[in-house]
C-alpha cells in the first residue's frame, strides 16, 4: 500500500525525523490560508501516488499568497498520469544547500533489511544505481540482531561530513524502527536536504506498506486512498479475488497467480491481448466466479471471456456451478471459452454438458479457440 | 531417492483441526504419505482421522519422530509456528500459508537456519515424490515416479507443467513449490545442488515468474555449478510494471524482475526457455538428448 507525501511527513515527523512545516490542502482558498500561516515562500506540490508530478507540473515555488492560490487552483485541475489531483502538500521552502539520500527497504536476495545511502540526492536513486552505481552505499541490517549503529555511522561517514553525521545516523535509525513497527517495505527522505551548516530535514518523504503486514496496523490502514487501486480492483479484492485491469480485450478467470500470468502470457503470444490479469484463488466458491464475470463484463472493450482452471484445492464443480449462476443472472455480451482440469473435473463437465457448454481440456487449445471466437466476434 | 522427502519422511500436520488442515491430511494419508499426528494448541489429546493431535511441536516429535513438519495456520500465528517446529527439533518445515508479513520472514529465515532446519514456502504448494511421499496440497495423481525435478514459485501453474511432463512420459523424482513470496526458506540454487546430487534426478525443470532476482542467480550458478539439463519457464511477460501480480513477490519493481530479464540470463546460461508450458517435455527431451 502507498500512501500520500502529505501523511508520510507526519509519520516520519512521528518518528523524529524533522520535516518543513506543511500541511494539507484541497482547495486553492485553504492552500492560501495555510501559506500565510506557515509564512511564505511555500512550495505547492501535488498530492498523487504516482512519480513525476514535477515533470507534469505539479510542484510549484511560490513567493505570496496570491501566486500561491493560484498555483493551487491550477494544480487542483491537473490530471497526472490518469490521477486527477484532489490534494496539496503546501510547506514551508527550504534553501537547500545540498541534497542527500536515504532510505531503508527489504533485499529480497539477502534477505535483510537494506539501508541505502547517497550523498547526490535529489534524483531518481533507481536511476543513479544503474549510471553511477558506486554514488550509492548500501548497508545490511541483520533482522535477528537488529541495527550495527558502529557499522551504520561508518557507512554514513562516506556519505555526510562529520557536522551533519549524527542527525544521519539518528535519523536512518528511526527509519528502520518505523520500516519494521508499522511494515513497511519502504521507508525513503529524497531529498534529505542540509538547509544550513547543521542542519538535515526530509524535503520529500515515501513510504509504502507490506499488504501483508496491514492487519497488524489499523493506523495504517486508515490512511489508505482510494486512487491507488481502480473501482473493480476494490471490488474484487473484497471478494476474495486478485485482480489487475490491463489494456487488451480478452478476459481471463484462472486460479492460481502462476497460472493466470502463464494465461495471459499465451493470449499474447498468440497475437491477442489480455484485458485483465484475475486469481480467483484456491478454494473458489461458484460466488467467487459470478463475481469475477460480473467485473469483467464490465469493461467496454471485452470482446471475449477465457476461463482457465486447473483444479487443485479449486474443484472444478464449483467453478461450472458459478457460470451456470453466472448465466442466469447476468447477460454475458461476449463469447466464452472454458478449460476445466484437475480436481472433479468430470463432474465440473456432466454440469456445463447438461447447460449445453463444453469445456476445453489443454490450456492451448482453449487459447486458440477463444482468440478465433474474439475476432469473429460471435 | 528423490530429494528432501521419501517413504520414511514422518509428517506432522499443524493445524490439523483446521479446515484446510484436516482435509489435506486426509488426501495426504490417502496418497501414502507417513502423516503421523497433527499440532494445534490446546487441543492435544483429540484426534483427527485417527491421528493424534499434540498441543506443541515437540511434544509431537517426541510421541511419532516425527521429522517434517507442514504448517497450515492462518498468516497471523505462522512465523510463530514455523518457529516452534525448528525449535522442536522438525528438520524439514513446509508452511502453505499465504500472507505472512515480509519482514517477518526476514527474521524466520535467518532464525531458521541458524538452528539448522530447512524451510520450504511460505505461500506454497508443498512438494511431493511421486509414488512415495507427498508433503503438500498438489493433486496426486498428475503425478508419475520418473527422473525430473521440478521448482517453482507456483502452484497450479506447477501442476499444468507436470500434467504436461507426466502426459509425455516424463515423470518426476521429486517437485517442490518454494513459494510465491518475496522472502522464502529455500531458492532454486539450494534445490539446484540437491538435485544435482540426487541419482535419481536426470533432469530439472524451473518455473519461475517476474519479481526480485533468484532466476538471475539460478541462471548464474546453473553456468558455474550445474551438469545435468535444466529447461525454464518464466510467466508474466504480459504484466504492467509496479502492479502486484497475486503472488506477493511477482511484481516489476524499479525496473528490476522482468520476465525479458530472466529469459536472457536463462538463455545466456545455455538454459531454454519455454514459450508456452507444453513445450517444457519437447524442450527437456532435447536437452537430454544432446
Amino acid at each position: 500500500m502507498k500512501i500520500h507525501e502529505y501523511q508520510a511527513r507526519e509519520l516520519l515527523a512521528s518518528y523524529g525525523v524533522p520535516v518543513p512545516p506543511g500541511k494539507v490542502a484541497r482547495s486553492a482558498e485553504e492552500a492560501a490560508r495555510i501559506a500565510k500561516e506557515i509564512g511564505l515562500p511555500v512550495v505547492i506540490k501535488a498530492q498523487v501516488l504516482v512519480g513525476g508530478r514535477g515533470k507534469a507540473g505539479g510542484v510549484k515555488l511560490v513567493h505570496s499568497l496570491e501566486e500561491a492560490r493560484e498555483a493551487a487552483d491550477r494544480i487542483l485541475k491537473l490530471t497526472i498520469k490518469d490521477i486527477p489531483v484532489e490534494a496539496l502538500l503546501v510547506a514551508k521552502a527550504v534553501d537547500i544547500r545540498k541534497e542527500y539520500y536515504l532510505g531503508v527497504t527489504v533485499d529480497r536476495s539477502n534477505k535483510k533489511a537494506v539501508c541505502i545511502v547517497s550523498a547526490s540526492g535529489g534524483v531518481d536513486i533507481e536511476e543513479l544505481a544503474v549510471k553511477e552505481p558506486e554514488k550509492i552505499l548500501k548497508d545490511y541490517i541483520d533482522p535477528l540482531q537488529g541495527p550495527d549503529e558502529k557499522a551504520l555511522r561508518k557507512t554514513l561517514s562516506a556519505a555526510f561530513p562529520e557536522a551533519l553525521l549524527d542527525q544521519a545516523v539518528e535519523a536512518l535509525l528511526n527509519l528502520y524502527r518505523l520500516l519494521v513497527e508499522k511494515d513497511c517495505s519502504l521507508v525513503e527522505i529524497n531529498p534529505y536536504a542540509q538547509i544550513d551548516e547543521s542542519t538535515l530535514i526530509a524535503a520529500d518523504a515515501k513510504i509504502n506498506f507490506d499488504d501483508n503486514g496491514l492487519h497488524k496496523h489499523a493506523e495504517v490502514e486508515a490512511l489508505r486512498t482510494a486512487e491507488e487501486y481502480s473501482r473493480e480492483e476494490i471490488e474484487a479484492k473484497e471478494a476474495g479475488l486478485s485482480f489487475v485491469s490491463l489494456e487488451g480485450d480478452i478476459g481471463c478467470i484462472v486460479n492460481g497467480a502462476g497460472l493466470a500470468m502463464a494465461t495471459m502470457d499465451l493470449i499474447k503470444l498468440f497475437g491477442g491481448q489480455p484485458a485483465n490479469f484475475l486469481d480467483v484463488g484456491g478454494s473458489s466458491s461458484p460466488q467467487k466466479v459470478l463475481t469475477a464475470l460480473k467485473i469483467l463484463t464490465r469493461n467496454k472493450n471485452l470482446k471475449a471471456i477465457l476461463i482457465n482452471i486447473f483444479g487443485g484445492i479449486t474443484r472444478c464443480d464449483d467453478i461450472a456451478k458459478g457460470i451456470l449462476i453466472a448465466r442466469d443472472q447476468i447477460d454475458l455480451p461476449v463469447p466464452l471459452v472454458i478449460r476445466l482440469i484437475g480436481t472433479n473435473e468430470k463432474e465440473g463437465r456432466a454440469l456445463l454438458e447438461q447447460a449445453g457448454l463444453e469445456a476445453a481440456s489443454e490450456m492451448t487449445e482453449a487459447v486458440k479457440k477463444i482468440l478465433q471466437q474474439a475476432k469473429a466476434g460471435v | 531417492m528423490g530429494i528432501l522427502i521419501d517413504e520414511s519422511t514422518k509428517v506432522l500436520v499443524q493445524g490439523i483441526t483446521g479446515r484446510d488442515g484436516s482435509f489435506h491430511a486426509a488426501s495426504m494419508l490417502e496418497y501414502g504419505t507417513k502423516v503421523v499426528g497433527g499440532v494445534t494448541p490446546g487441543k492435544g489429546g483429540q484426534e483427527v482421522h485417527g491421528l493424534p493431535v499434540f498441543d506443541s511441536v515437540a511434544e509431537g516429535v517426541k510421541e511419532t519422530g516425527a521429522d517434517c513438519s507442514l504448517i497450515f495456520v492462518p498468516a497471523r500465528f505462522a512465523t510463530a509456528a514455523l518457529r516452534e517446529a525448528a525449535d522442536g527439533g522438525i528438520g524439514l518445515v513446509v508452511c502453505i500459508t499465504e500472507g505472512i508479513p515480509v519482514l517477518e520472514m526476514l527474521g524466520n529465515y535467518h532464525y531458521v537456519r541458524e538452528i539448522g532446519a530447512r524451510l520450504i514456502g511460505p505461500n506454497c504448494p508443498g512438494l511431493i515424490n511421486p509414488g512415495k511421499s507427498k508433503v503438500g496440497i498438489m493433486p496426486g495423481n498428475i503425478h508419475k515416479p520418473g527422473d525430473i525435478g521440478v521448482i517453482s514459485r507456483s502452484g497450479t501453474l506447477t501442476y499444468e507443467v507436470v500434467y504436461n511432463l507426466t502426459l509425455k512420459g516424463f515423470g518426476q523424482s521429486t517437485c517442490i513449490g518454494i513459494g510465491g513470496d518475496p522472502v522464502i526458506g529455500s531458492g532454486y540454487i539450494d534445490l539446484l545442488e540437491m538435485f544435482e546430487k540426487d541419482p535419481e534426478t536426470g533432469g530439472v525443470v524451473i518455473i519461475g515468474e517476474i519479481g526480485g532476482e533468484d532466476e538471475e542467480q539460478a541462471a548464474e550458478y546453473i553456468k558455474s555449478s550445474i551438469n545435468k539439463p535444466v529447461v525454464a519457464f518464466i510467466s508474466g511477460r504480459t504484466a504492467p510494471p509496479g502492479k502486484r501480480m497475486g503472488h506477493a513477490g511477482a511484481i516489476i519493481s524499479g525496473g528490476k524482475g522482468t520476465a525479458e530479464a530472466k529469459v536472457k540470463a536463462f538463455e545466456q546460461a545455455g538454459v531454454p526457455v519455454a514459450d508456452r508450458p507444453d513445450q517444457i517435455p519437447e524442450l527437456m527431451k532435447e536437452k537430454l538428448g544432446s
